[in-house]
């Protein structure tokens, strides 16, 4: 069924167009002379102005591996952020720790630990899985590079951007 | 022919090309960003250089360095030669154009040629051309389409942009865009005549039509010069760029500086015919000082920045017309008022001039 749509009956000064014309002209160049005045707020300028102050405490930056207080690395290379890495970024490489360390009870160490950042999608699955609280994810979120192997996270890289976390359990202490 | 003629002209030449037009060109661009921002609440352009001053120097070294692509299809020789003949017309408009009074007693206009709006009229239409070539010789479809567009509408406001400059001759009774500048400081700016004998009622009521006809003008300028409100040939969104699709690098960038040529020229050409040029109230021409003489090319181009912005302001509020309702527009309206206007213009002269 055929629909007639009404077209609304124009008076002769809406034909004529002009009034329509300088209203719109009026209305740009009101938002042109409060954008000069400073009235207008305007989006954040980035590189000079950051939010990072006001990230949530939930914010899932890049990864990184921790060090307790005592200064150990808390990784056990036992390889559950490896298998559970949805994009499979983290490449782990365990190591053994000699039997006249201190925590030679824990037995492996992360010998080399590489977090591919091109593929890593900040899911927080490996920091979900650590049984041992050392992945975490950071604040750090302007990740960048100048070649897919800048784009690499080594574990030095990890252990920087961790840091020191205080307040996990120390289950590998010795017994007080 | 004296040697002095040759050297004063080269340097004006020189001067008004690459100290005027040029850097006008550029910064042009980046005004038309920062003013397209600022209407939208944005805000530009504002990294490179305090306040993104030297983003039109970026900007160039990006074009210049930009892989110069010739599709195969395309049709060598004019497709390089187009850009050329956008831009030319655009510049050599200028130099009959009287930009300020005197300046150490050297006239500040290229070529004081006594057929002046002829001249530029007849050489800004071939811009057209630069247009068209370029269209076709991309031998693609939107391209092609750009081309004819503009074309059709060249022939459309090209008739309403020469008969709405007739009024302004008729009362001047001269073609040299110089006396017409002078006719305006002696009896005031043809839109606002505040000088010379203004308790004259016919004087307010010539100034009627040619607010009219200056209205007129300036529309078929934006035309002219694919301003937004008619700028089919381009048309980004119909037609991805139109006929400067197939474009890239430096013949790219020579299309833009043609298009904010011409519309620096346009801006020039409707300053010095309704705006009274170089003059403005209260300042003396270059006879009196050099200083002077520097002071009505600073006014001069200060009322063409104005236009320009005028513009720009255009351009970011209106939307794009149809291509029907742009040649209904073109035949139908201001062909027939500028026509209209011309005979009442006629009509008030004699009573103004008794």
């Amino acid at each position: 069924m055929a629909i007639t749509v009404p077209r609304p009956n124009l008076s002769w000064r809406e034909r004529l167009y002009l009034p329509a014309i300088v209203a719109g002209l009026a209305i740009t160049f009101k938002h042109f002379k409060n954008m000069l005045l400073g009235r207008t707020k305007v989006t954040m300028q980035y590189p000079e102005q950051k939010w990072d102050a006001n990230l949530p405490d939930h914010y899932r930056g890049a990864p990184a591996l921790v060090r307790d207080a005592d200064g150990r690395v808390r990784c056990v290379a036992c390889q559950l952020c490896e298998f559970i890495c949805p994009p499979r970024a983290i490449k782990i490489i365990p190591g053994e720790i000699p039997s006249t360390d201190r925590f030679a009870k824990v037995e492996k160490y992360p010998d080399a630990f590489d977090i591919d950042m091109i593929r890593c999608i900040f899911c927080g699955m490996c920091e979900e899985v650590c049984p041992e609280q050392a992945i975490f994810l950071r604040k750090d979120y302007a990740i960048t590079g100048f070649t897919r192997a800048d784009m690499v996270h080594h574990k030095e890289k990890l252990l920087e951007i961790g840091g020191v976390m205080h307040g996990v359990v120390l289950k590998w202490n010795e017994k007080k | 022919m004296d040697s002095l003629f040759i050297i004063t002209s080269l340097l004006k030449i020189l001067g008004i090309l690459f100290v005027v037009i040029l850097p006008m060109v550029s910064y042009a661009v980046y005004a038309e960003r920062r003013v397209s921002a600022f209407i939208q609440d944005r805000l530009g352009p504002n990294r490179v250089g305090p306040a993104g001053l030297f983003q039109p120097i970026a900007d160039m070294f990006k074009l210049l360095l930009k892989e110069d692509f010739t599709p195969r299809a395309a049709n060598t020789f004019y497709y390089w030669l187009a850009p050329c003949l956008a831009v030319m017309p655009a510049i050599i408009t200028i130099a009959v154009v009287p930009f300020g009074s005197t300046l150490f007693g050297v006239p500040m206009v290229i070529a004081d040629v006594n057929v002046g709006i002829l001249f530029v009229f007849a050489i800004a239409s071939l811009g057209v051309y630069g247009i068209v070539i370029g269209g076709w010789a991309s031998n693609s479809k939107y391209p092609f389409l750009g081309g004819i567009r503009s074309s059709a509408q060249m022939l459309s406001y090209e008739l309403s942009l020469g008969l709405a400059v007739v009024p302004v001759f008729l009362v001047v009774g001269s073609l040299r865009l110089t006396s017409v500048v002078r006719y305006q400081i002696e009896h005031g700016w043809f839109i606002a005549p505040f000088v010379g004998d203004w308790a004259n009622p016919w004087k307010w009521l010539l100034a009627i039509p040619m607010i009219i006809s200056f209205l007129v003008f300036m529309i078929a300028m934006f035309a002219e010069t694919n301003r937004l409100p008619f700028d089919l040939p381009e048309a980004e969104q119909e037609l991805a760029g139109g006929y400067n699709t197939e474009y890239s690098s430096m013949k790219f960038a020579l299309y833009f500086l043609g298009e904010y040529a011409a519309m620096i020229t346009g801006s020039a050409v409707i300053v010095t015919l309704f705006f009274g040029g170089w003059h403005f109230p209260g300042i003396p021409d270059g006879s009196h000082g050099w200083i002077f003489g520097l002071i009505n090319i600073a006014v001069f181009f200060a009322k063409v920045a104005v236009m320009i912005f005028f513009f720009m302001w255009v351009r970011w509020t209106f939307p794009r017309f149809r291509y029907d309702q742009l040649m209904r527009l073109g035949w139908l309206f201001f062909f027939e008022i500028a026509l209209v206007n011309i005979f009442l213009v006629a009509a008030i002269i004699p009573f103004y001039r008794s």
